[in-house]
């Protein structure tokens, strides 16, 4: 036990790999930030497109949307840092992972969207043009709020994927949380500040991890 | 051309065929462990707690939580770096598949129960009441219609964690990034990258259209 | 001892050999009506008449495969994109789902076309809304929302959010069908009154009653064309054709 204690939860080291953690939570944030926004943007652009009765641009849409659903993001991050260098691109780490993860997370958003938009009764779209809306206008001020409310829940929990995916950045030396903590680790022997990152990441994502099986519930008790 | 030089060298792509192909097998068998194990403890935890004992409930839920809310890349590096200090040495793959197995397990054991919640109550008062015993009505009533209200959500989660086998490549699992990351810098050339893109294609995109038409068919939405 | 004839003034609401085609099925077959200004016209005829058709083709919900519709002497059907959302402001439309918006209160659902497509200001706009709400008998409602309000005030609402932009002529697609009974009255009651303010008025309704007390003209569609049309009295005193008299025989022994 008190190998364990020693290994896992020791609190100086800890203490000592807080400043370098801090740091790399800083660059955590700017990601999921950077990757949240965009991403969010991005798939509803695509869920739109996705849904729209014009084939050239449904099926470019859908093909975005399948095609980075199928390809792992760390596999998408590795190719685009280091792959994309072989074209004369070269991308800084922050640069490629907020590329690769954007790729990645607009289509899992879009797919969120396409559900959501798809909820909502025709019936709802018709009484918009009825009264004279036109179609964006309609589905800004009609449609998306229902739909955004309706697939909440998913939303939430989509966004979360992205909160643990920046983890992966570490992989190509972005000093974010898990890379200054795993840093931290092979400095002084010891797990613990990887421990400690772990418990940042529940602090962090654990309450809407509650929130969201709450919401699930909410939803099926309907 | 130099792009297709770059990026679809067909000597390079001769000469590391047989490598990828053999690292193809190990994600192959690798997602069907993870798969295989993570759902079936799912359903085992999700049973577990319709019992509605509180000491059986409390370690699920928190299980299903921190697995929910931990980013997998943390979690691997803790028991694959941290372990051994405590003389538990699990090799790379053991590692990939009991985290990976364990998060597709806390997912899983989410739904089912939210699957379950979402049963009407009238369906187990038929049970009981037409005599069967609890587990009956459990197995026999209950689970058949929490399992179809599942499956879409649990086909989306079991391919983004099969997808997350890539993983391996961090501590040292010869499976299909490692390998073409290996190759590609052995080789001076983006092309294993491609071979390793195009693998995952080949693998997770006939999985992604199946997700696709297995939702159409089981959403049955307002 | 019928009602002057409306002929020589222009009609408000003009339909010309309508056709509609889905795929192989035809469900419209070369409709011809015209409803005058300020006239009340009510269609009626079994379900899957092509009656609910006929009035979402009037603003394009449903695109006619061919014919022509006008509403006071402009066409509807040649208008495209910006023009044809700019017609729809003058053809208001009651569903049968009432389609109020569940996110916004009663009174955000009368002011979003004012403010979005009419471009009213906002003040303007939450007045006539009031107003509106007011004419309805739902003042006391506006910061509702529709999910609080019973079916026969959610279609008082929508018919608020309708006459709210003004419109030249009135389409009710079933208004009443949704509704339990005892909620039946208060709609009529609007509609009643917008008639005798002058409104003109397309009615798919199975209220014969109503049809019989306050429609200016009947029209019997079945099978994708008018059968038979008239004032009330004729319609439902001295049908002509076999098919409006198994109709009137059909519904009238539902009714008892």
């Amino acid at each position: 036990m008190g190998d364990f204690l020693d290994l896992f939860l020791n609190f100086e080291i800890m203490a000592k790999s807080w400043p370098l953690l801090a740091k790399g939570l800083g660059i955590t944030a700017k990601l999921c930030a950077a990757v949240i926004g965009l991403g969010l943007a991005g798939g509803l652009m695509l869920a739109l497109g996705a849904l729209s009765p014009r084939r050239w641009l449904k099926w470019p849409a859908i093909a975005f949307i399948d095609l980075f659903r199928a390809i792992p993001p760390l596999v998408l991050l590795v190719f685009v840092f280091s792959g994309l260098p072989f074209a004369g691109l070269d991308l800084t780490p922050f640069l490629a992972v907020v590329i690769a993860f954007f790729l990645n997370n607009s289509a899992y958003y879009a797919e969120v969207f396409r559900a959501g938009i798809q909820s909502v009764p025709k019936g709802q779209a018709e009484a918009a043009r009825a009264t004279g809306l036109s179609q964006p206008q309609a589905m800004l001020h009609v449609i998306l709020p229902q739909a955004v409310r309706n697939v909440l829940p998913d939303l939430l929990s989509n966004t979360v994927e992205v909160v643990k995916l920046t983890s992966l950045a570490s992989v190509v030396s972005l000093a974010e949380l898990l890379y200054s903590a795993n840093m931290a680790r092979s400095v002084t022997y010891n797990s613990s500040p990887l421990v400690l990152a772990a418990l940042i990441y529940l602090a962090i994502l654990w309450p809407l991890v509650r929130l969201i099986s709450r919401y699930q519930r909410g939803l099926a008790a309907h | 051309m130099k792009f297709l030089e770059t990026f679809f060298n067909g000597a390079v792509m001769a000469k590391y065929l047989p490598d990828l192909l053999g690292a193809i097998v190990t994600t192959l068998w690798l997602s069907a462990v993870i798969l295989a194990l993570g759902l079936s403890l799912g359903l085992v935890l999700a049973c577990l707690r319709c019992l509605g004992r509180w000491y059986l409930t409390l370690p699920i839920v928190a299980f299903a939580d921190i697995g929910r809310a931990l980013p997998p890349l943390v979690v691997i590096l803790i028991c694959y770096f941290g372990l051994p200090g405590l003389g538990i040495s699990l090799s790379g793959p053991a590692v990939l598949i009991l985290v990976l197995a364990g998060v597709l397990a806390a997912f899983a054991e989410e739904i089912f129960w939210a699957g379950l919640t979402a049963v009407p109550k009238g369906q187990w008062e038929a049970g009981r009441a037409t005599g069967l015993s609890f587990a009956r009505t459990l197995f026999e009533i209950a689970l058949p219609q929490a399992v179809r209200l599942g499956i879409p959500p649990l086909v989306n989660r079991a391919l983004a964690i099969t997808k997350m086998t890539a993983l391996g490549s961090v501590i040292g699992v010869k499976e299909i990034l490692s390998v073409s990351s290996s190759a590609q810098s052995f080789s001076g050339s983006a092309t294993p990258l491609t071979m390793a893109a195009l693998a995952y294609l080949a693998i997770f995109l006939p999985a992604v259209i199946l997700s696709r038409a297995l939702e159409r068919r089981f959403s049955w939405a307002v | 001892m019928t009602a002057p004839s409306p002929v020589h003034r222009r009609p408000m609401l003009e339909i010309n050999r309508l056709e509609k085609r889905f795929g192989e099925t035809r469900v419209l077959t070369s409709i011809d009506l015209s409803v005058a200004p300020g006239e009340l016209v009510f269609v009626i005829g079994p379900s899957g008449s092509g009656k609910s058709t006929m009035l979402r083709c009037c603003n394009r919900l449903e695109e006619p495969s061919s014919g022509t519709i006008l509403l006071d002497g402009e066409h509807v059907t040649d208008c495209r994109g910006a023009a044809l959302d700019r017609m729809r402001l003058k053809i208001g439309m009651v569903f049968q789902g009432f389609h109020l918006y569940p996110h916004k209160s009663v009174l955000g659902n009368v002011m979003l076309a004012q403010i979005r497509a009419l471009k009213r200001p906002k003040a303007e706009a939450k007045a006539r809304a009031m107003e509106m709400l007011e004419h309805v008998g739902l003042a006391h409602k506006a910061d509702a929302m529709p999910a609080e309000l019973s079916g026969g005030q959610q279609q008082r609402v929508a018919t608020a959010r309708a006459l709210a932009l003004d419109p030249k002529v009135m389409l009710f697609d079933e208004p009443t069908s949704a509704l339990d009974p005892e909620l039946v009255g208060s709609v009529l009651k609007v509609m009643r009154r917008l008639r005798d303010e002058g409104m003109t008025m397309l009615v798919v309704s199975h209220e014969m009653g109503f049809a019989r007390e306050a429609a200016d003209r009947v029209v019997f569609m079945d099978g994708g064309v008018v059968v038979e049309a008239g004032p009330p009295e004729a319609i439902f005193g001295n049908p002509q054709s076999d098919r409006l008299k198994s109709f009137l025989a059909r519904v009238s022994k539902d009714e008892e």
